[in-house]
């Protein structure tokens, strides 16, 4: 987990280098542009080690075919645009809302989920969290079986494409959202601790119309709470 | 009481364009589960008794009655696309149907370049459909998860199921591919002319 979110560091901190090198203007070496285009981020784990709660097939088709087919289609979009060279995370809050660049939102917010999602999941995970953010989920919720509840009620109840969340208001208190296709809680003012995806290709393979099954063995055995109490800051 | 519609062939009667294991849990499942949701959802409501069509047009657009809508439209949905499909469908309509396409489109060609277009180009969950306009104008038009055509005074001919659940045991991520093939070999183009008028 450390090794991977030093990678997203160092990806968005190059990418931000080369933006700046960009806006510099004169004299950028042509190398820059070819440095633009955004990755996609590898999965942190092997594409079996989720089994049996999500099952090789469907990591594989998830991460190697959906996400990177955002990635692929983020880079074809921003190609003379002024989000060209940007950091992801600009592109996000830059098109949102924004019913022209809804291609642009659609496809960055979904590498930015993506990228959430598989590091809020991790072999061996789930159980209780670490004592920090436990203490913040007793604070909001009442208790952690309350809590896990509530999150996974928010989570299934999401109609149609979209994402469950844990996330933390201004006040820093902590709640559950959700959030539809490609929508991210950033745009509301929430700080995202942790995802689970619920658009139907994150389980069909697996559980078919099951999505409760799914969710609930997602938060038992999957979520990383380490990723979350990274992110509660 | 509604009643979760009779598939209007044999649940393997699609293959392998759509396969029967894909039939049984999108027709026995999901379509199901919105029938049982709006049965336990109009209970003691001004709309228990009333039409699906009723419940449609009534709760559309309104924020608080989200879960009627999403129920009663989704069922409203299914109905409506199991009709659309048929085995040894496709090809090319005749008629009626075949001149408000070419009036509409130029040709069928383009006709069925932009019904996948549309289709496939509907982000998440939703619908892609053949519609009339109030003058009697054929379009290709998609719609978000429950969203029907008439709340925008279309008249819908036919419909594509492109929620994941329609495609994804048999396709996956190829969105494309079953839409490309359902509107080759399954569009059932008598249902269209009905619809037509």
């Amino acid at each position: 987990m450390q090794a991977n979110g030093s990678a997203i560091t160092r990806r968005h901190f190059l990418q931000s280098a080369a933006a700046g090198v960009a806006l510099a203007g004169i004299g950028a070496p042509a190398f820059v542009r070819g440095a633009a285009p955004l990755a996609h981020q590898p999965l942190p784990y092997a594409e079996g080690a989720l089994a049996p709660v999500i099952g090789a097939q469907t990591v594989g088709i998830h991460w190697g075919r959906h996400h990177k087919f955002y990635v692929d289609n983020l880079n074809k979009l921003v190609i003379g645009t002024p989000f060209e060279g940007q950091p992801l995370d600009k592109i996000v809050m830059g098109t949102a809302g924004k019913a022209d660049q809804q291609a642009l939102f659609n496809n960055a917010g979904q590498i930015w989920n993506h990228d959430f999602y598989w590091q809020s999941l991790k072999p061996g995970g789930g159980g209780k969290p670490p004592a920090k953010l436990a203490k913040k989920i007793d604070e909001a919720f009442g208790n952690f079986d309350e809590f896990r509840k509530q999150f996974a009620a928010m989570t299934v109840s999401q109609f149609g494409s979209g994402w469950g969340w844990l996330v933390a208001d201004g006040a820093g208190k902590l709640k559950v959202v959700k959030t539809a296709n490609a929508e991210v809680p950033m745009t509301q003012g929430l700080k995202p601790l942790v995802t689970i995806d619920v658009w139907e290709h994150a389980y069909y393979l697996d559980y078919q119309n099951k999505r409760a099954d799914y969710v609930n063995a997602l938060i038992d055995k999957l979520l990383n709470w380490e990723f979350a109490e990274k992110n509660l800051g | 009481m509604f009643t979760l519609m009779a598939l209007p062939y044999a649940n393997d009667a699609l293959a392998p364009i759509i396969t029967p294991n894909t039939i049984s849990f999108h027709h026995g499942k999901h379509h199901k589960t919105y029938v049982d949701n709006l049965n336990n959802l109009v209970k003691g409501t001004e709309f228990e008794g009333q039409s699906l069509e009723a419940i449609v047009t009534a709760t559309a657009g309104k924020a608080d009655k989200a879960p009627l809508f999403n129920n009663a439209a989704q069922i409203w949905n299914h109905d409506f696309y199991w009709n659309s499909l048929k085995p040894n469908g496709g090809g090319v309509p005749a008629g009626k149907v075949a001149d408000a396409i070419n009036a509409s489109f130029g040709s069928f060609d383009e006709f069925k370049k932009q019904m996948a277009t549309t289709t496939v180009g509907q982000f998440g969950s939703g619908w892609g459909w053949l519609v009339a306009d109030a003058a009697g104008k054929l379009k290709v038009v998609k719609t978000g998860n429950a969203e029907v055509p008439m709340t925008q005074g279309l008249k819908p001919l036919l419909t594509i199921d492109v929620w994941e659940h329609a495609y994804y045991l048999d396709y996956q991520n190829k969105r494309a591919d079953y839409v490309n093939a359902v509107i080759d070999k399954l569009l059932n183009w008598d249902f269209a002319a009905k619809n037509l008028g």
